[in-house]
């Protein structure tokens, strides 16, 4: 339907890219002054921007390019635009969809491409002591050699008024957490505003892998956000393949499921306690990290690593499991289910934590929409987003799941999605012990052709995480693009928080709990 | 209420007696590790975690520590919020080079004497992030590092061994 919407308005302006996998994944590319109207299409059509990124194609003898990845029901169509060396600039589709403001200030930062009409043009992850001109997805920026330290400033939203304070917190801050900068414009208890300024973890990922070979790219991938290791070394393994065109064994997949399903449910437990850690009902968090610390036992014993990681790699999985194997997960299954039931009555009988989680933190569904919110944080503010359901990768497309969704948004929506997750995901894994297809776990994978790219989604215990890979002239990485489902959901937390007061933010932001690694790459 | 205390008393105390894989590791390196934080620390060494670059991995085995399988509490050694009420700095992840600057603050927030770990393989040596534009490097190049934790990330046991490394090295 989106490709027909593009055929329509744009007619033959727009052509169609043969080198992009799989075949499902429709790509085109429109002249420069084109693309707002290609988001004005898609907008039209109800689509939702999933991803923009931009690619230095000098190596084909190009100039740069920016691609925008749209969504809607079970389709993905990429528009892709060229743009000269001499006129670095593209025209911004942030009039059309919100999440633009972010990616667009990054493809700015660190790609040096201007958005034309963009209403906010300071950097983004890169920091005000990075010299203006470094641009490090450029493949001309020496990488490996040290940033020199310039003058710099960045220049904050403010408030001002009669009673109006500022409160900065970050980027080290008082747990156990990662490093990033929020900044509270209040009155008196209440906020009135929040910004957040994320990029202390940027560890320059995306560039990295171009400098490692498909198979080391595994590694790193499983080290882009550690508690989601897994979805994201499926991820990228699938984008491998879909370039390559390999056709992996249905037990692999059937294992990277059983994999991917237990990291959901470890993920949401530990989410659970710390919510309701966060309103000082301690009790819950115990209870539900002694059930956490059970699942990652298990996993060390017959996976060999406590968060499966390099579990997964293009081709297949490492490790396989056998009948012994899975009747000692049916039997945790068992105990983790009856136990998380009784914790799930408790949390839902406290009338002490129901009023601290009820209506805090509200993203209502028309934001949630605008802001293209994905996983999780979508499905507790009325989206029924879900790639295992839209756009079912195998082994999804196998069996039928169930995924909440609730429209109130607030705290207790995202926690208590969570718990409806664990409930699916417990019976999902079950299946998958009594069907899952004997086989190979794994295949060579060949090299893909030169200027070829794959494409793949999956969705994490967060939520839709991208991976679009490009090979190179000689079939090398020429550029991998991740896309966390943190890039998007991050504004989401921003524009809950307004109208809350001061204490209730960490409650908060534990609800949408997005990962600050995955988001700065 | 009921089915909370009923819950609490069902479940009992979790941390004893361990699973014999991390029964061997555990009542060893904490007996050892709670007789040196009473010798050494008077029955209470405070850590500010400070999360200069990692992936995040290494948290989640921090996290466990304060489990209530592992429950590092019980050997005396406790999280604050703040560097200024620390002993210890447990530092994660290359360091990012957004981070340099808080990490040198933190590490300068904190009273002398301090000790500093650098947890996971990342904070050793930069692991698979390497040194680059956007990474540093392991901890080191940026602050004193007492003791290093190797592993991806390394697991509870792994970390309060090293913990324990770091009093015994400077007790």
């Amino acid at each position: 339907m989106l490709k027909e919407a593009i055929d329509n308005v744009l007619g033959t302006s727009a052509t169609y890219n043969k080198r992009q996998f799989p075949a499902s994944v429709v790509s085109c590319t429109v002249p420069r002054n084109r693309f707002a109207d290609a988001a004005k299409i898609m907008k039209k059509a109800y689509a939702l921007l999933a991803a923009e990124w931009a690619v230095d194609e000098t190596p084909f003898g190009g100039g740069f390019a920016v691609y925008a990845c749209y969504r809607f029901a079970n389709e993905y169509l990429i528009v892709r635009t060229e743009i000269p060396i001499d006129d670095p600039t593209f025209p911004s589709l942030t009039k059309k969809f919100v999440p633009a403001y972010r990616f667009e200030r990054q493809i700015h930062s660190l790609m040096g491409l201007v958005p034309e009409g963009h209403p906010d043009l300071r950097p983004w992850i890169k920091f005000e002591d990075w010299p203006e001109d470094s641009w490090p997805l450029r493949k001309s920026f020496a990488s490996s050699k040290p940033l020199p330290h310039v003058n710099g400033k960045y220049k904050w939203i403010k408030a001002e008024g009669e009673g109006v304070y500022e409160i900065p917190v970050g980027p080290v801050h008082a747990g156990i957490i990662e490093p990033g900068h929020f900044r509270f414009q209040a009155v008196g208890e209440m906020i009135i505003n929040l910004e957040e300024r994320l990029g202390y973890v940027h560890k320059g990922i995306e560039k990295r892998f171009e400098s490692l070979s498909w198979q080391e790219g595994a590694k790193l991938a499983g080290r882009v956000s550690g508690d989601t290791t897994v979805a994201h070394s499926i991820a990228y393994s699938l984008a491998v393949e879909s370039v390559t065109q390999a056709v992996i064994t249905e037990r692999a997949h059937w294992l990277r499921a059983l994999f991917l399903e237990r990291e959901r449910i470890a993920n949401h437990l530990g989410d659970i306690g710390a919510i309701c850690n966060d309103v000082a009902f301690a009790f819950m968090l115990y209870q539900t990290t002694r059930l956490k610390e059970m699942l990652v036992r298990t996993n060390l014993k017959l996976f060999g690593h406590r968060f499966i990681m390099d579990r997964v790699l293009p081709g297949g999985v490492t490790v396989d499991i056998d009948e012994k194997g899975k009747e000692e997960i049916k039997a945790e299954l068992d105990i983790l289910s009856a136990e998380f039931e009784k914790l799930a009555t408790i949390y839902d009988e406290s009338a002490s934590l129901e009023d601290r989680v009820r209506d805090a933190g509200e993203l209502s569904p028309e934001k949630a929409r605008s802001l293209c919110a994905v996983g999780i944080v979508a499905r507790a503010s009325g989206l029924n987003l879900d790639c295992r359901l839209q756009n079912p990768f195998p082994p999804y497309d196998r069996f039928e799941i169930k995924v909440p969704v609730l429209i109130s948004g607030d705290v207790h929506a995202r926690a208590w999605v969570r718990v409806e997750e664990i409930r699916e995901s417990i019976r999902i894994i079950r299946f998958i012990l009594e069907n899952i297809p004997e086989g190979e776990i794994s295949i060579a994978i060949g090299r893909p052709a030169s200027d070829t790219s794959g494409f793949a989604a999956v969705e994490g215990w967060r939520g839709e995480i991208i991976y679009w890979v490009q090979a190179g002239i000689k079939g090398e990485i020429n550029r991998c693009m991740v896309r966390d489902p943190s890039s998007l959901n991050w504004l989401g937390l921003e524009q809950a928080i307004p109208g809350n007061i001061v204490p209730d933010f960490p409650l908060c932001n534990k609800s949408f709990n997005q990962s600050y690694s995955g988001h700065d790459l | 209420m009921m089915r909370i205390l009923h819950q609490i008393f069902r479940t009992g105390i979790v941390t004893e007696p361990l699973p014999k894989v991390v029964k061997d590791e555990i009542t060893v390196v904490g007996a050892k590790l709670e007789e040196a934080v009473k010798k050494y620390f008077r029955g209470s060494l405070t850590i500010r975690e400070v999360d200069a670059g990692s992936c995040n991995g290494c948290e989640l085995e921090i996290h466990a520590i304060n489990n209530p399988i592992y429950d590092c509490e019980r050997f005396g050694v406790q999280f604050t919020a703040s560097p200024r009420f620390a002993d210890m700095l447990l530092v994660t992840g290359p360091v990012s080079r957004n981070m340099e600057v808080a990490l040198k603050r933190t590490y300068n927030a904190t009273p002398a004497p301090k000790l500093v770990v650098a947890v996971g393989d990342c904070g050793c040596n930069g692991g698979i992030f390497g040194e680059s534009y956007a990474s540093l490097g392991g901890v080191d190049r940026v602050i004193p590092v007492d003791v290093f934790i190797s592993g991806c990330p390394p697991n509870p046991a792994a970390i309060l061994n090293g913990i324990l490394r770091a009093i015994e090295k400077n007790g």
